[in-house]
């Protein structure tokens, strides 16, 4: 009974934290004005994608997927080995660095306009296109 | 899981909540950036909890040490410190 | 406008109480393995590697680790030709530099500790296909190893005409190595070196040559990407100073 317990409450922690992660990111996107803030945001959607991808991989009472010279030493006594999923990291592994690459770019790009424009406030470059 | 890991994963989850809104509130963006290596720093613990030692590394690598370097370079140049 | 955000946030809130209704099905912790049940059970016995993640990133999903690799480098060039200046010519202390000199005791301790990083970073990605780590990992640690450098002294550049060419030379190896795999009959990127005992170091065919590539070109790509970022200033000061000199 109490496992079954445990397992809801960590399902409610991981999935809910994940969510909420990807909502409040996206909340500081559509409503901040500043270039940099914006930035930060999304750097905290990527973030929560990646938590919400790993977590769904978990397999109860699952072991790193990595054949070590104890985990070979129990297969050969004959007791079955449960691993986590291996494919959601091979997959977030390449996720964490191109969103790495992608926010390098746009604080590149932050750079440049501000060169040009003398302001990091999208109101105000907005205007000066008149 | 024991109850304890539980324990630890439920405080762990309310302080990432609790500093991403802090992140997109604050005003002083150097502030939020270094609170945005927090998160990144929780994320890395609760990859090794979820058993995904690569993963981990690389969030830890990444996340902590050159997001939060080329921001402060950004903030640095473009010689904005408020909003 | 403060009616703007609230009917943002009203949004928001319907729709993260959607999916997670939704997600709530997908039970946390069962055992949904179909592929991945195939790809443990092949690495010990066809690859005789270790760690399963990394023979996953390289050999089964080799492809996409391909495109990964060009998606860094693309990322790189693009940074350093958004913030492309004129060269100028160096004075005795480089002009593009900030002003303050850093503290001695950073000075000391990224003198003792950087040949340290350096060796974390080269073991991180060659025992890749043994440890959890590899290529990427390794890369950014040496990366970071550069970095305190580039914070600690004023007068540290790195040359760009050697990051280019090893970051080419590396990139060269990986698509090499997935060619000879072409020129001998098989595969693009199949194993074909022989493969030795699991937990050995010369073991996995061509799976550590592949991170040990991955690891330079990383590396060579993030070392780059800060140099480029730690050399430019918006000052007054310092823009009519250069202007002055051409």
């Amino acid at each position: 009974m109490s496992e079954l317990t445990i397992n809801q409450i960590l399902t409610y922690t991981f999935y809910g934290t994940s969510l909420l992660l990807i909502m409040i990111g996206f909340y500081g996107v559509l409503t901040k004005k500043n270039l940099i803030k914006i930035m930060l945001s999304f750097s905290i959607v990527d973030s929560g994608v990646n938590l919400l991808l790993i977590s769904i991989g978990y397999i109860n009472n699952g072991t790193a997927p990595i054949f070590s010279p104890s985990i070979m030493e129990k297969i050969h006594k004959g007791i079955s080995v449960q691993m986590v999923d291996p494919v959601p990291q091979a997959l977030v592994l390449t996720a964490i660095v191109i969103g790495f690459g992608v926010t390098a770019v746009g604080l590149a790009l932050i750079v440049r306009l501000y060169r040009h424009h003398n302001t990091t406030n999208i109101d105000e470059i907005k205007n000066l296109k008149w | 899981m024991t109850t304890l890991l539980t324990a630890l994963i439920i405080i762990g989850a309310l302080i990432l909540i609790i500093v991403s809104i802090y992140v997109v509130s604050h005003k002083d963006l150097l502030v939020a950036t270094i609170a945005s290596s927090i998160i990144s720093l929780i994320l890395s613990a609760f990859y090794f909890v979820l058993q995904a030692p690569d993963v981990a590394l690389t969030e830890a690598a990444i996340g902590v040490a050159l997001t939060t370097i080329i921001f402060v370079v950004t903030i640095k140049n473009t010689k904005r410190e408020e909003e | 406008m403060k009616l703007k955000g609230v009917i943002i946030f009203i949004l928001l809130a319907y729709i993260f109480f959607i999916l997670i209704g939704g997600f709530l099905s997908v039970q946390f912790g069962k055992n949904r393995m179909n592929v991945a049940k195939a790809y443990i059970e092949k690495t010990p016995k066809d690859l005789q590697v270790a760690n399963v993640v990394t023979a996953v990133v390289v050999n089964y999903r080799g492809f996409d680790t391909l495109g990964e690799v060009t998606v860094l480098f693309l990322a790189s060039t693009g940074l350093a030709s958004i913030l492309f200046r004129r060269r100028e010519i160096h004075t005795e202390l480089n002009p593009r530099r900030r002003s303050v000199q850093a503290s001695r005791i950073v000075q000391v301790a990224g003198k003792a500790l950087f040949p340290l990083m350096i060796l974390l970073g080269g073991y991180v990605f060659i025992h890749g296909h043994l440890t959890p780590g590899g290529g990427f990992q390794g890369g950014v640690i040496i990366a970071t190893g550069y970095l305190f450098l580039l914070i600690a002294y004023r007068k540290f550049a790195v040359k760009h005409n050697t990051i280019t060419w090893i970051e080419s030379l590396a990139g060269a190896t990986f698509a090499g190595l997935g060619i000879m795999g072409l020129i001998l009959g098989k595969d693009f990127l199949e194993n074909f070196m022989l493969t030795g005992k699991l937990n050995d170091l010369l073991s996995g065919g061509i799976i550590p040559l592949i991170y040990i590539a991955v690891g330079f070109k990383v590396a060579a790509e993030l070392t780059g990407i800060l140099d480029t970022l730690l050399s430019i200033s918006v000052d007054v000061n310092t823009n009519s100073k250069n202007n002055n000199n051409e």
